[in-house]
């Protein structure tokens, strides 16, 4: 179930050059998973801007997003107490219940964001997540603070070197010689090929596409799966490693 | 308001392709509120559909490129349709797709025989493989064929929904009149294009793409009224609606009923929201009935 409701800016700030964390007032009552996703409207932009879920408590939301463009940079502008349009409680989120003990939780950029809510929900079950997160470089790099504040073991990978292993998330995993027995990603397209090519345990991925409604009507956001065409935002964003086809 | 026939509550119509199957907003609100809904164009075959992304922001609107992603007549009539009448219980358009004549007139036989869908929308929006790929609408004589050739094999009204994308609309508008439609429906969107000048190439996947959204409301509203004057038979208002005002103002214009599309992909209410604010809207404008207004611009 989603809703559409009013909510209050309570804080907008940079983490980096490009990203930025903003925390929401209001209901939050329809958000029921970690990688569900709000979206969100910008004045003057036609359509809705779809942003995952950070976290989330009983009245706030946060939200971390970079700045791609015109939507992004306007809600870059906001100011606290600012009133704000979302939808809330879309997609289905990660499987919070697969029973695993040691998870990766692999995000690269902006993809780190959904994978906080998911360490807090695995934590409070008794798993022992492992968090790895790349980015192009040092300067990139957001949220480590964040996981590593929860207890969980965190590793950065950057492209250029500049921080932690050299190289991609997938490097990390083979360079710490890390054992688990499920991941958890989000991030860019090549980068979740990658993972779902490359890594042996079973696991899940969140996905990312320009999308129209967010709710599943207009078809824009469907991909093609083992088990036939699926919404990335209705039945997605997160869909089962053995369930994506990589073209 | 009555189309051929089929009497509606209210002359709000969620358009083909921003609705679903209309039973997935069921969950949101009582969907029995709208006038009628138009299902998600529907084809002979299951369709995926164009490559992603298939969408682009514009100003004051949107283009798509989905594609026609449907599951088929025949899964349609056995899986969308009992779902969709098990949450709504008023008149069905069916809106259906075609690549040949052929398929319109296979699809549309089929979902003649189906209870509940009341009016039957015929996108020749489609390009047509046996006629050099140009869209079925593009000519007053493919649309005319494709008019003739299902309104053989169907019992229920025929309303042809119209591509601006053409140089006279009122010569394709009396065509399909002429043919036997039994009303029309424009506008379908018009051909855009975005590009994204990071990575210098198109915004969507298939280069082009349907614009729709408010702006294109103008457009919409001159052809509701062009086609409407020319032609005998009803003309359901279809582009850029995003209010009661613009309900009224495309009545205003020639329009019997009002489909609204792309307001929905954004405010999953608009509908709704549009159909609860007509009565409002009349008494500010001294409106009694809206089949008073229908067509009253000279």
């Amino acid at each position: 179930m989603y809703k559409r409701n009013i909510y209050k800016v309570l804080s907008s700030e940079p983490l980096s050059a490009k990203t930025r964390k903003m925390v929401l007032e209001g209901d939050t009552q329809y958000i029921t998973a970690a990688g569900q996703f709000v979206n969100v409207e910008v004045e003057g932009k036609f359509l809705r801007r779809p942003i995952s879920v950070c976290d989330y408590d009983d009245k706030s939301i946060t939200l971390l997003y970079d700045i791609v463009g015109e939507g992004t940079k306007a809600m870059s502008l906001w100011a606290e107490g600012k009133q704000v349009d979302l939808l809330t409680g879309l997609g289905n989120g990660f499987s919070e219940n697969r029973g695993c003990h040691h998870p990766a939780l692999l995000g690269g950029g902006i993809g780190c964001a959904p994978l906080y809510n998911l360490a807090k929900k695995l934590i409070a079950k008794g798993a022992q997540p492992v968090v790895i997160l790349g980015f192009n470089s040092a300067k990139d790099v957001v949220s480590k603070d964040m996981f590593e504040a929860l207890g969980v073991e965190t590793y950065i990978a950057t492209v250029d070197g500049s921080e932690g292993t050299k190289g991609f998330v997938t490097d990390v995993i083979r360079e710490k010689g890390l054992e688990c027995d499920y991941f958890y990603a989000c991030g860019p397209m090549p980068m979740l090929r990658a993972v779902c090519n490359s890594i042996e345990w079973a696991g899940e991925v969140s996905l990312d596409e320009r999308m129209a409604c967010g709710f599943g009507v207009c078809m824009c956001c469907s991909i093609e799966t083992k088990s036939g065409a699926k919404r990335i935002c209705k039945e997605g964003p997160v869909f089962s490693k053995e369930d994506l086809i990589w073209k | 308001m009555v189309l051929s026939g089929v009497r509606l509550d209210n002359p709000v119509i969620p358009a083909s392709g921003c609705f679903g199957y209309g039973y997935g907003m069921a969950d949101y609100y009582d969907i029995n509120i709208l006038g009628s809904i138009s299902f998600k164009g529907t084809t002979r075959e299951a369709r995926y559909g164009n490559p992603l992304p298939r969408v682009a922001e514009c100003r004051e609107g949107m283009i798509n490129a989905v594609g026609l992603q449907n599951p088929g007549i025949d899964a349609v009539i056995a899986e969308e349709l009992p779902k969709m009448r098990e949450k709504f219980h008023k008149p069905i358009i069916a809106n259906i797709s075609g690549f040949s004549i052929d398929e319109y007139v296979e699809c549309c036989a089929k979902i003649d025989k189906e209870e509940q869908v009341e009016i039957i929308e015929l996108n020749v929006s489609c390009p047509n493989v046996h006629g050099g790929g140009m869209s079925f609408g593009t000519s007053p004589e493919s649309v005319a064929e494709v008019v003739k050739a299902v309104k053989k094999v169907i019992t229920k009204p025929l309303y042809v929904k119209l591509t601006p994308n053409v140089t006279d609309i009122v010569a394709i508008a009396k065509a399909a009149e002429k043919a036997g439609a039994d009303g029309i429906c424009l506008i379908n969107t018009m051909l855009g294009m975005r590009i994204d000048t990071r990575t210098r190439k198109p915004v969507i996947a298939n280069k082009m793409g349907g614009f729709s959204g408010a702006a294109v409301f103008p457009v919409a509203v001159r052809m509701v009224y062009q086609v409407s004057k020319a032609c005998g038979i009803p003309v359901i208002g279809c582009g850029g609606v995003e209010s009661a005002e613009d309900v009224v103002e495309m009545m205003m214009a020639g329009a019997t009923a009002v489909e609204v599309g792309a307001a929905n992909l954004r405010n999953p209410y608009a509908s709704k929201e549009i159909v609860e604010a007509l009565p409002d809207v009349m008494q500010r404008l001294g409106i009694e009935r809206l089949t008073d207004i229908i067509g009253i611009v000279e």
